[in-house]
């Protein structure tokens, strides 16, 4: 078990086996993703309440919980950098972050938008809009972190403490609309119970989840090998790859 | 189909401008972000690559001065 | 594990569980600020200052809306089925303001136990549902209330 983590912390063995997945991992999400989308839009039924405008939850809800899931893969990773120093650990959390930034947005974006038809307002300082944009400026201040300092190795270090530090608001955006008053409403989809929404509206919204989760997937592919390839510039394996085109 | 016709489907009972606002929006930065990647991916590559060549020709120019029988670096002056 | 790092892991989590009941004693702490609005029950039982701008939050009860013809203006009572409290508001109400429809009413309580809203938001809840479905939903629940009043009646009279 300890030879395959070791393996896996391996840059070369990552970017050999990352190579081969890629093409499958873009492939299928953009499928499940525009299934999802186009199942969601036209053909999905409206909501008896919210009519049409309820259809912004096949990517409200997708770009919501990849912001999160984004930020506890983050907070793993920073928690291998911790204690096994793995160089691959932080290569992860420093390729994903603008991602983890970019979806964080997206989800109070789209929420902004949908409150303003069926809430009355764009904005409003509840528990769980503010935890969110907590996580946002999280997102915001590891790649700001990163960026001041110079030195690879204690940049990696600051940044862990600072993703780990941060990963307490998790629960916080989780549970915000259950400890207390909000204006969001309480989850859909419950772990142990069943969604309170009909079948065809929650497969289209599980598709573009599962979508966007491997079109994630690829992109944290793609960007790792970009930090990767400028990280190990001379080694022999890069300069093969870069020349050959071959790993 | 949950819309009777394509101009249904685009008003969206009024509710049009939110929802394609949103999709809009989510589509731009998500290609922007993928498109992104790759072209980043693309230019450390190719910085590599130019970086590697920059080091093949200096070490060939540094081994290069006492082979001077070659054709090739011939240079004689034209006037 | 090699013993450095098992002594890394637990000061990491020991910083982690630190840090979680640290925060988790200031929201406790911060329990009513971080609450949007007041409910009925805890206006009704004099928690909510009185000529402040607070928010009240709660279900529009069923047939206590009223319009006045000439204006814009708008009474009903918000409920938590426990507690009530009237509210009155000048200007244009959410699309998904209905009775039976849960709101955030931002404004102030008045003297007499009033609340007198300049802003009201629509809250909706976790349920989403075609509107057939919500139809006939209704309808059953409709049926079962009346099935369940004529057999009420006689115990509660």
């Amino acid at each position: 078990m300890w030879q395959f983590f070791h393996k896996l912390g391996s840059p070369k063995w990552f970017f050999g086996i990352s190579t081969r997945f890629m093409p499958w991992l873009l492939m299928s999400g953009i499928v499940l993703l525009m299934a999802g989308v186009v199942w969601g839009l036209a053909f999905a039924p409206k909501d008896y309440l919210q009519g049409n405008s309820y259809r912004i939850i096949f990517i409200h809800v997708p770009t919501a919980f990849m912001a999160q899931s984004v930020y506890i893969m983050m907070a793993s990773a920073a928690l291998v950098t911790l204690v096994w120093r793995m160089k691959l650990a932080d290569v992860f959390v420093k390729a994903v972050t603008p991602v983890g930034l970019v979806l964080t947005f997206l989800a109070l974006f789209t929420g902004a938008v949908w409150g303003k038809p069926t809430w009355g307002t764009w904005w409003i300082w509840d528990a769980r809009l503010t935890s969110m944009l907590i996580l946002l400026f999280l997102y915001g201040g590891v790649i700001a972190l990163d960026r001041a300092i110079n030195d690879e190795k204690s940049a990696a270090r600051a940044v862990a403490v600072l993703v780990l530090v941060g990963v307490v608001n998790i629960p916080i955006i989780k549970y915000s609309v259950e400890w207390w008053n909000t204006l969001h409403q309480p989850a859909t989809f419950k772990l142990t119970e069943k969604p309170s929404m009909p079948a065809e509206m929650w497969v289209p919204l599980l598709l573009s989840v599962l979508g966007l989760y491997l079109i994630f997937g690829w992109l944290a592919c793609v960007r790792m090998q970009t930090e990767i390839l400028s990280r190990e510039q001379r080694t022999r394996w890069v300069k093969e790859f870069v020349l050959k085109g071959k790993v | 189909m949950a819309f009777d016709s394509f101009a249904a489907f685009v008003s969206m009972e009024g509710h049009g401008p939110y929802v394609w606002a949103c999709y809009a929006v989510f589509f731009v930065l998500m290609i922007v972000l993928m498109a992104g990647s790759v072209r980043s991916r693309n230019a450390t590559i190719e910085s590599c690559r130019r970086r590697y060549e920059f080091q093949a020709d200096k070490s060939t120019v540094a081994a290069a001065p006492t082979t001077s029988a070659s054709f090739a670096r011939v240079n004689v002056s034209q006037d | 594990m090699h013993p450095i790092r098992k002594k890394r892991l637990t000061i990491v989590l020991f910083l982690l569980v630190g840090l979680s009941v640290a925060v988790g004693l200031t929201t406790y702490a911060l329990r009513q600020n971080i609450n949007l609005f007041y409910d009925p029950s805890q206006i009704s039982a004099g928690e909510a200052p009185v000529d402040v701008r607070i928010r009240a939050g709660g279900m529009v009860e069923e047939g206590s809306v009223v319009r006045d013809p000439e204006s814009l203006k708008v009474e009903f009572m918000v409920t938590d089925y426990s507690a009530s409290v009237p509210v009155e508001y000048v200007g244009i109400l959410p699309d998904l303001f209905a009775e039976g429809q849960g709101i955030v009413a931002m404004g102030r309580l008045n003297n007499e136990g009033r609340f007198v809203a300049d802003q009201v938001l629509a809250k909706h809840d976790e349920n989403y549902m075609p509107p057939e479905v919500a139809g006939a939903l209704e309808k059953a629940s409709q049926a079962e209330t009346k099935s369940a009043a004529e057999n009420a009646k006689p115990a509660t009279y």
